[in-house]
């Protein structure tokens, strides 16, 4: 049974694939797009799999019910306006036919669902395990095995299956990272456990997917899977104490740093800065993007994140702290110097 | 003709604003309903096209943060509870009595109760944008973020009230459904002849009365929470936020039938009339409204599949929603049965109403990847589902409402909406509606998530939410060729007989628009058309007998009704009351000082409404 529902599976995708308003749209517009459809994962591939599966009976069902529609309205148009057609009340041959068909059709619908669900719905026992943490408006990452605690970017090696534990310090968010699989509400009191992987290496766009406060579109993360070894050597690289701010202007950021408000919600590990308000800073010039995900992490993007965070993204509970452009070149250059 | 005994105060005669304010007659008060939700339309369809506007492009910034969010929340609401809801109830309220043959609903004043609230409550949730800002956490208002830790303004305290009041109106108008339909029907009229709408209104009514104090309790302990230092949603003193979401989706899934089943006996009466035949399996299609009604209440956790229950209650609540889609299917199946070896008139009606059901089926194909766990996992809160509840309750509820406002509106009016405005507005309604909501689909499968006010460049989205926005603004443009038909044909439309459409219900019997009794003698039914039988005489294949049977449309006084007709005293206290309600809520959002005057009203207007007799003397005594 198992094999057969399988081999339907993938005929129906290699059949489904064909359809051609599909073709075009994933070749087209949004060939960049974080498809569902363009999944690196076993949890996300089973997904794609049970929706081409879906696609292909309910497009037989939406061709064979619009042709009847279209074909009653079109055919049956009254050119005797006085005519009157036969008088037919029902047929329970007929009804019964329809509905024993629909009530087969969703059960093999049903019976797929059911098997992809129990596939995919725990992360294997193996895995490496994730906190993921959503914060209006940003996500936090910690590796409790590992010891590290980063934002924004998670970096997985590939291949490997990753328990992601979801929950929230705040309001409810949503976990989702398209191509690696189906997204798990972060919230606040729960921990939902969700299988993450890529096969492949690259960086996956993800986002929050429900609606929690005014920057809500702003909520963005990248996964970012790279080989067993780079994995390594960035938990190495993690696991370290901050960089010593060497040039003088880096020092001198260092200085405004320890003696603004920013200890008070950053932490950076080896340093006074031990605040657990806002992502933790401690390798902060290793990642890509800023101001979770909004910006890439360059000099002139971090400059303008510092003058003033609402600009950036509305509602941002960091404060605009007033800070004078020196003041600013200066956390610009000890940030970015936070590798 | 024999003694004029129709006993009808004084008031019917009078046009002018008081004998508005204080009508109990149901047709008057579906007016009121039809247009009420009317202007709350323009309201919602002006969020939705400042939201299309925003999505235009990418990091737009028409719309930003916290203000779409609340035009976004207000969209979503005003189009349930003030816009689809009303008309429903206001259609129903002016067709169903007429086509049961009852002379009003079976309690006038708490009808007229029933739209005051409707109304006052709409225009409470709408002053929220003026007194410091509207809701902003979504239609469905998730805890915590409407906690006050989260949602420190009164937004969410007008959304909250202005719910409960709406519901308030809800459960008087059902009550009044079900006791007029149950008991008011005509002689002969069982349920096995009553025509689908007020079956699908029936159906309605009920699920109404079980889901409505599911969110009225939730709202109730929301409001604790916000403002008593309860923690019913507070998981860190040991509430729980999923509370919020199963008290909510309780009501919240029957919501969607509630707003679809009477749309699809709307369809269930235009069809045959369009196709000149019977409904194909009136059974099936009636019991299964019923079906529907029922399984209704066991799929809700379905929006929550992505919060973390175990495998087993996931696995329950997809079976029994893809169990919804038998009911749908076979409803489906016999409308287009119905079409089949008819005789169609491609009057607009028509159009809307097959329009429906081509839409329909795409919002309900769509359904079935929803309710596949695994595939929820992934398009759940994205665009794909925006573009599945667009279709069924746009391509579903919307279209079968302007079906029926064609069909009804020469009964309603006396005059015709003009065919040919009519199909401009079709085309682009149906072009238009199309070219908005398809899209969605991709858009959902290409990973936009819904509610986000912005997204990047270079994720594949621009083409087609730009798309999606061309196609909204042809949509307003149907609606605004509907307003002006609506508008020309009140003055200049051409007049229509009692029967215009050949009809098959008791509604077309009487005069367009109808006397304020309705019928002066209530007619017997002995089948489920009784008015075609009339006209054909039981012989399917004969001509008719009659051009088209005039009913009542006589002159007043031509004859008489073959007994008195009792009709109930206008009254203003159901307005005074719903005026009460709506200060007192104002107070408790606003300033303290209006809650004891609204206190006051409804007092007053409780006691009124309590000693002031329902009939009026008669004047000829008898």
């Amino acid at each position: 049974m198992a094999r057969n529902l399988s081999e339907a599976q993938g005929w129906a995708r290699r059949w489904a694939g064909g359809f051609w308003i599909l073709g075009i749209w994933l070749t087209g517009c949004t060939a960049q797009s974080p498809s569902i459809l363009a999944p690196v994962s076993p949890k996300g591939r089973a997904e794609a799999e049970l929706f081409w599966f879906i696609l292909l009976i309910t497009a037989g069902v939406f061709v064979l019910v619009e042709t009847l529609l279209l074909y009653a309205v079109f055919r049956f148009r009254a050119r005797d306006l006085q005519a009157i057609p036969p008088q037919i009340h029902g047929n329970n041959a007929l009804e019964i036919s329809w509905t024993t068909a629909t009530a087969l059709g969703l059960a093999i619908i049903f019976a797929l669902t059911w098997r992809t669900m129990a596939a995919t719905s725990t992360p294997p026992a193996d895995a490496l395990p994730v906190k993921v943490i959503g914060r209006q408006w940003w996500w936090e990452f910690q590796y409790p095995t590992l010891g590290i605690t980063t934002a924004n970017e998670l970096v997985i090696p590939v291949g490997r299956p990753i328990r992601a534990l979801v929950t929230s310090a705040d309001v409810i968010h949503s976990f989702w990272v398209p191509q690696l699989g189906g997204k798990m509400d972060a919230i606040p009191g729960r921990e939902n456990p969700v299988w993450l992987q890529s096969d492949v290496e690259g960086v996956f766009y993800g986002q929050c997917a429900e609606l929690c406060g005014i920057s809500h579109a702003n909520m963005r993360l990248r996964v970012r899977a790279v080989s067993e070894a780079e994995f390594q050597r960035w938990v190495e690289a993690q696991r370290a104490p901050a960089a010593q701010p060497v040039e003088p202007l880096a020092q001198q950021g260092y200085q405004v740093f320890m003696s603004k408000a920013c200890v008070g919600c950053h932490a950076i590990e080896g340093t006074p800065a031990q605040g657990k308000v806002g992502p933790n800073l401690t390798h902060f010039g290793s990642r890509t993007t800023i101001a979770a995900g909004l910006l890439e992490n360059t000099p002139e993007n971090l400059a303008r994140w510092l003058d003033n965070p609402q600009a950036v993204k509305p509602g941002a509970l960091m404060p605009r702290l007033g800070l004078t452009p020196e003041e600013i070149q200066a956390l610009v250059a000890y940030l970015l110097s936070l590798k | 003709m024999a003694s004029q005994t129709v006993t009808m105060p004084r008031v019917y005669e009078e046009r002018g604003l008081l004998a508005w304010l204080t009508t109990v007659d149901h047709k008057r008060i579906g007016i009121l309903y039809i247009l009420g939700a009317g202007f709350f339309a323009l309201i919602g369809g002006l969020e939705a096209l400042l939201i299309r506007t925003q999505l235009a492009a990418p990091n737009n910034q028409v719309l930003v943060g916290e203000a779409y969010n609340q035009v976004l929340t207000m969209h979503g609401t005003t189009m349930v509870f003030l816009v689809v809801m009303p008309v429903l109830a206001g259609l129903g309220n002016y067709v169903i009595p007429l086509m049961i043959g009852a002379r009003d609903m079976a309690y006038p004043r708490l009808n007229a109760f029933g739209v005051w609230m409707f109304l006052l409550g709409g225009l409470f949730l709408n002053l929220s944008f003026l007194l410091g800002g509207a809701p902003d956490a979504g239609w469905f208002g998730y805890a915590p973020l409407t906690v006050k830790t989260f949602s420190r303004g009164t937004g969410i305290d007008f959304w909250i009230l202005g719910l409960q009041l709406l519901g308030i109106s809800s459960i008087t108008s059902s009550i009044n459904f079900v006791s007029t339909i149950l008991l008011l029907r005509a002689p002969g009229l069982s349920l096995n002849r009553l025509p689908l709408f007020a079956w699908t209104t029936l159906v309605t009514a009920f699920l109404i009365l079980f889901a409505m104090p599911s969110i009225s309790a939730a709202l109730f302990l929301l409001f604790l929470d916000r403002h008593l230092g309860t923690h019913f949603f507070n998981p860190a003193a040991g509430g729980d936020p999923l509370l919020w979401q199963h008290l909510f989706w309780f009501f919240g899934h029957p919501e969607v039938y509630i707003m679809i089943l009477p749309a699809m006996g709307i369809v269930s009466e235009i069809l045959p009339v369009f196709s000149r035949k019977p409904l194909f399996g009136y059974t099936a299609v009636a019991y299964s409204s019923v079906a529907i009604g029922f399984i209704g209440f066991t799929v809700w956790a379905h929006h929550m599949f992505a919060v973390g229950l175990p495998d087993v209650v996931n696995a329950f609540f997809s079976a029994a929603s893809m169990l919804v889609a038998v009911p749908t299917a076979i409803k489906v199946f016999n409308w287009i049965a119905t079409i089949w070896g008819g005789a169609v008139r491609y009057q607009t009606p028509f159009l809307f109403a097959a329009a429906f059901v081509a839409l329909f089926v795409i919002g309900g194909l769509s359904g079935l990847f929803l309710a596949a766990v695994p595939v929820d996992w992934q398009v759940t809160d994205t665009y794909f589902v925006v573009a599945h509840f667009h279709y069924t309750l746009f391509g579903g509820s919307m279209f079968a409402i302007v079906a029926g406002i064609y069909y009804w509106f020469p009964k309603i009016t006396g005059r015709f909406l003009d065919e040919r405005l009519g199909r401009w507005h079709f085309a682009l309604q149906f072009i238009g509606f199309n070219m908005a909501f398809f899209p969605m689909h991709f858009l959902g499968l290409a990973g936009m998530p819904r509610r986000i006010y912005t997204y990047a460049p270079g994720l594949g989205w621009e083409g087609l939410n730009l798309l999606a926005t061309v196609g909204a603004f042809i949509l307003a443009l149907g609606f605004v060729v509907f307003f002006v038909n609506v508008v020309r044909s009140l003055a200049v439309g051409t007049p229509a007989p009692a029967d215009p459409w050949d009809g098959h219900t008791l509604e077309w019997l009487t005069s367009s628009p109808p006397p304020p009794y309705n019928f002066a003698h209530i007619p017997v039914v002995r089948s489920r058309r009784p008015v075609w039988d009339l006209k054909y005489t039981g012989n399917p294949h004969a001509r008719p007998v009659v051009e088209i049977i005039e009913g009542d449309n006589r002159k007043e006084g031509e004859d008489a009704p073959e007994e008195p007709i009792h009709l109930p005293a206008p009254s203003i206290w159901p307005l005074v009351i719903a005026a009460g309600l709506t200060l007192f809520a104002l107070g408790l959002v606003t300033h303290w000082i209006f809650a004891p005057f609204g206190v006051l009203l409804f007092a007053l207007g409780i006691a009124r409404w309590a000693t002031q007799p329902l009939f009026p003397e008669a004047p000829g005594g008898h």
